[in-house]
């Protein structure tokens, strides 16, 4: 083993402390004593990230982006390519694990007011980060040249056409051309390569901010003294693993005995510009998105919408006023949490269906909740929520009452 | 609450921790092994593939090569050399004492039959392709062929006799399904 | 620990559903039945003697219109053809090569590397001899189609001499209960004896049916056999592994308890 104290470790780390780098931030990184397994998906998240990559590298090398040859090129590394079927089912899937890993995560986030004082950047970052993963995960799902692919880009380049003014000229820029084409794909593969470096980079600043404020826990209160936290080795490690493994076995199973249970039928058909599908939907993650975008009977009123949705994000931390943070102290938020996600459930339920019928109104009002949530449910629970007292600190709460129950 | 060292109870701990080590140690051995396991697919994904396998073989036809004549034809993305020797060429192939050259191999055993040769046309240097194919390309010292990016000399029976080249142009695996129709891979 | 059972339950639940729980009726109003098939479940396979009789069927049948251009013959080895069969079966095809020394393109008979060959040489050709519909290649067809095997089955099997009172069929066009829509170009392609199996089976509608089901839907996974065995072995790994992680979790962790 190499040593920073001596020999070839010790030259090394007189130029780059990079031994002490890691033992302050894998090792010895303070972490509260009471976090639960909703904190596993952090860590989880990042080696989807890795998994993503390394096999979207493996793929890229047998992929032809041309709209002539993209269809046929992954047909061949599912026939020909050797193991070729499980790369692409592991990098098809993971997108779809990497999604449900990142909104548990983010709920996680919203239960215990993880983004609040002083958390409010590295919240930022992470929803800088959800942004990237989903304009990569668009790019990606258009590469197989499929039906679903083509027709997907269509209409989600379209979106862009709301703008008033310079909507055209912006689609056929977006398009380098007058349809989704050659060059669109084209460029779409480029970018799909090089977004989740960037991802890389903008994990790396959410761990810095990580690192820096320490962990929220599920009290929401901070840790106090050394009595209220224990080393990250071999603690988190140590159950970070056992929560890759549990992971590992639900990606598994869906890869080896489910593969195309997320995907959708008709993207196993070559890409057609001449006839669209009779019903087009997103891949799952993207639902409750599209349902907002459909909600609105306008078109730049449902591209607003339906970014705005998501940007709503980014000011969540001047919206919630409450001091506390955990919705475990937070009686009617925590109701209101729940409602917030059997909402967000609905949308994607709605998503998934043709617009017509109860699911425009059911639609709608899902819709309107959605934004009531952040800018009235929150502002005002601040000012009318009696909240439980907290915990002396966390070593107390601990010991007094056992483990934590959720 | 944390690590309490309670006295009495120093055997049970020992028991626990030489225990936890072993645990500790199996786990990593079979979390280990499946990690590698699992680098296998990438690897192999960038070998040859089923579909560039089952091009490896290519048949050609013979028949319209002159005595003196070579031609080029790919096979495997390289080029192969088959030449249909003159007598000449033959005698001189067969008259050299094997014992002296770099990479000893008797001419009866590079040409199956002897105005047939055959040959991947890569120099064993650096890989690349030697001249000596068309009418006018200088064919070395020794009437066969030769490399220009290093200056190694092959003879007609595409034997290294001079320059940097270790070993002797290649001879593919083939087989003559008829007189005039050879099958190459 | 509730919540890791109940993630190992879903996981595991996947796997043995993995036919893929698809809903029953498919869009359009179309219907189509569940069937047994030897290649669902987490030890599927497929049955050697059903693919071996729907390759003879697709060959005397679909392919007149229907190709299947993503499949080698080549790959018949894999399933249970001899070398020399497939050799055979290859030989039977005109593939067009070139250009020669000549520079013109020249007709061939089939190698083992070629793909198989498909009876039009594009759409527009399709097209135009079957009356503007195009029958699309087979290749993908049980993954494209909501229902997979059970949709294509009951294609087959689902045609009717008439349509129900009431229902307007356009020109050329013929009923079938399983189709979105109801009315499909494709006239009924299957009927009792049309072939004689190599094997002696009785060739009825069913029979048929079934069995060219089950070598397209070899077709459309040729990986399916290696991706499922290769996953029983992961996951028995992934469960062992798992289980001494959390003995680790639970010895690190005592210390704190």
């Amino acid at each position: 083993m190499i040593s920073p104290d001596k020999g070839i470790g010790k030259w090394i780390e007189d130029r780059l402390p990079i031994f002490e780098f890691a033992k302050h931030s894998l090792v010895d990184y303070p972490t509260p004593r009471n976090l639960n397994y909703w904190w596993n998906f952090g860590s989880l998240a990042g080696i989807t990230l890795v998994i993503m990559i390394v096999t979207g590298i493996v793929l890229a090398m047998q992929y032809t982006p041309h709209v002539d040859y993209a269809f046929d090129s992954v047909e061949r590394v599912m026939r020909d390519v050797n193991y070729g079927w499980l790369l692409r089912y592991l990098h098809m899937n993971g997108a779809t694990m990497f999604f449900i890993v990142v909104y548990i995560h983010i709920f996680r986030g919203l239960y215990y007011g993880s983004y609040k004082s002083p958390r409010e950047l590295l919240w930022w970052l992470g929803v800088v980060i959800l942004l990237l993963m989903m304009a990569t995960a668009f790019m990606g799902y258009v590469l197989p040249w499929g039906q679903m692919s083509f027709w997907a880009t269509t209409v989600i380049t379209n979106l862009f056409s709301a703008v008033p003014l310079v909507g055209e000229s912006i689609v056929t820029w977006l398009w380098g051309g007058f349809a989704v084409g050659n060059p669109t794909l084209n460029r779409f593969y480029a970018l799909h390569y090089l977004l989740p470096f960037v991802i890389v980079g903008v994990v790396i600043l959410h761990i810095w901010a990580l690192h820096t404020v320490k962990s929220n826990n599920p009290l929401g209160i901070d840790m106090k003294g050394p009595q209220d936290s224990i080393p990250f080795h071999p603690y988190y490690t140590a159950k970070d693993y056992f929560g890759l493994g549990v992971f590992l076995i639900a990606y598994m199973a869906i890869v080896f005995f489910a593969p195309n249970f997320f995907g959708e039928p008709d993207n196993y058909i070559p890409a057609n510009p001449m006839a669209t599908p009779p019903h087009i939907v997103p891949e799952w993650y993207f639902l409750p998105y599209y349902a907002i975008l459909r909600a609105i009977p306008d078109k730049l009123g449902g591209v607003i919408a339906m970014f705005g949705s998501l940007l709503i994000l980014f000011v969540l931390p001047w919206l919630d006023r409450s001091k506390v943070r955990s919705a475990r102290f937070r009686p009617i938020y925590k109701q209101f949490f729940w409602l917030f996600l059997v909402d967000c459930i609905v949308l994607g339920w709605v998503g998934a269906n043709p617009p017509e019928g109860k699911f425009v109104l059911i639609g709608q009002v899902a819709t309107a909740y959605y934004f009531s949530h952040f800018l009235i449910i929150l502002p005002l629970l601040g000012l009318v929520e009696k909240t439980k007292p907290l915990p002396e600190s966390i070593a107390a709460a601990v010991t007094t009452t056992g483990p934590p129950k959720d | 609450m944390t690590a309490k060292a309670r006295p009495g109870k120093t055997t049970a701990d020992e028991d626990g921790a030489s225990r936890r080590d072993f645990l500790i140690l199996a786990t990593g051995a079979v979390g280990g092994a499946g990690a590698v396991l699992s680098v296998w697919p990438f690897i192999h994904s960038m070998n040859p593939s089923a579909d560039v396998l089952a091009l490896s073989s290519t048949e050609l036809d013979i028949s319209p090569i002159e005595e003196g004549q070579a031609i080029t034809i790919q096979w495997r993305g390289k080029p192969v050399f088959v030449r249909h020797r003159t007598a000449a060429e033959i005698t001189a192939a067969q008259d050299v004492d094997v014992a002296d050259l770099r990479d000893p191999e008797s001419d009866q055993k590079r040409a199956e039959k002897p105005e047939w040769l055959i040959l991947v046309g890569v120099c064993t240097h650096l890989g690349c392709i030697p001249l000596g194919q068309k009418q006018g390309d200088p064919r070395g010292d020794w009437n066969g062929w030769f490399c220009p990016c290093h200056g190694s000399h092959y003879d007609s029976s595409g034997r290294i006799r001079k320059g940097p080249a270790p070993k002797n142009l290649e001879v593919p695996p083939y087989v003559f399904i008829d007189d005039t129709t050879v099958r190459i891979g | 620990m509730r919540k890791v059972t109940l993630l190992l339950v879903i996981a595991i639940g996947f796997g043995l559903l993995s036919g893929g729980p698809r809903p029953a009726i498919a869009a359009g109003g179309a219907e189509y039945e569940h069937q047994e098939w030897t290649f669902n479940g987490i030890f599927g396979r497929f049955d050697r003697a059903a693919l071996r009789r729907g390759h003879q069927v697709y060959r005397e049948v679909c392919s007149a219109c229907h190709g299947l251009k993503r499949i080698a013959y080549r790959n018949l080895m894999d399933i249970g053809f001899s070398e020399e069969e497939a050799k055979e079966i290859a030989a039977e095809a005109t593939v067009t090569d070139g250009p020669n020394d000549e520079g013109e393109m020249f007709d061939r008979s089939g190698k083992l590397s070629d793909r198989f060959v498909s009876p039009f040489p594009n759409d527009q050709a399709a097209r135009y001899s079957n009356n503007g519909a195009l029958p699309p290649d087979l290749s993908l067809i049980v993954k494209a189609r909501k229902g997979g095997a059970d949709y294509l089955y009951s294609l087959m099997t689902g045609y009717a001499d008439e349509a129900p009172e009431g229902m307007e069929m356009m020109d050329g066009m013929s009923y079938n209960r399983a189709f979105p829509g109801h009315q499909i170009a494709m006239p009924q392609p299957l009927y009792e004896d049309l072939i004689e199996y190599e094997d002696g089976t009785p060739a009825s509608v069913e029979q048929q049916a079934k069995d060219v089901t089950t070598f397209l839907a070899w077709a459309a996974e040729p990986e399916l056999e290696a991706r499922k065995s290769l996953g029983l072995k992961v996951l028995l790994f992934m469960i062992l592994l798992t289980a001494m992680l959390y003995a680790v979790k639970r010895r690190v962790w005592s210390k704190l308890h």
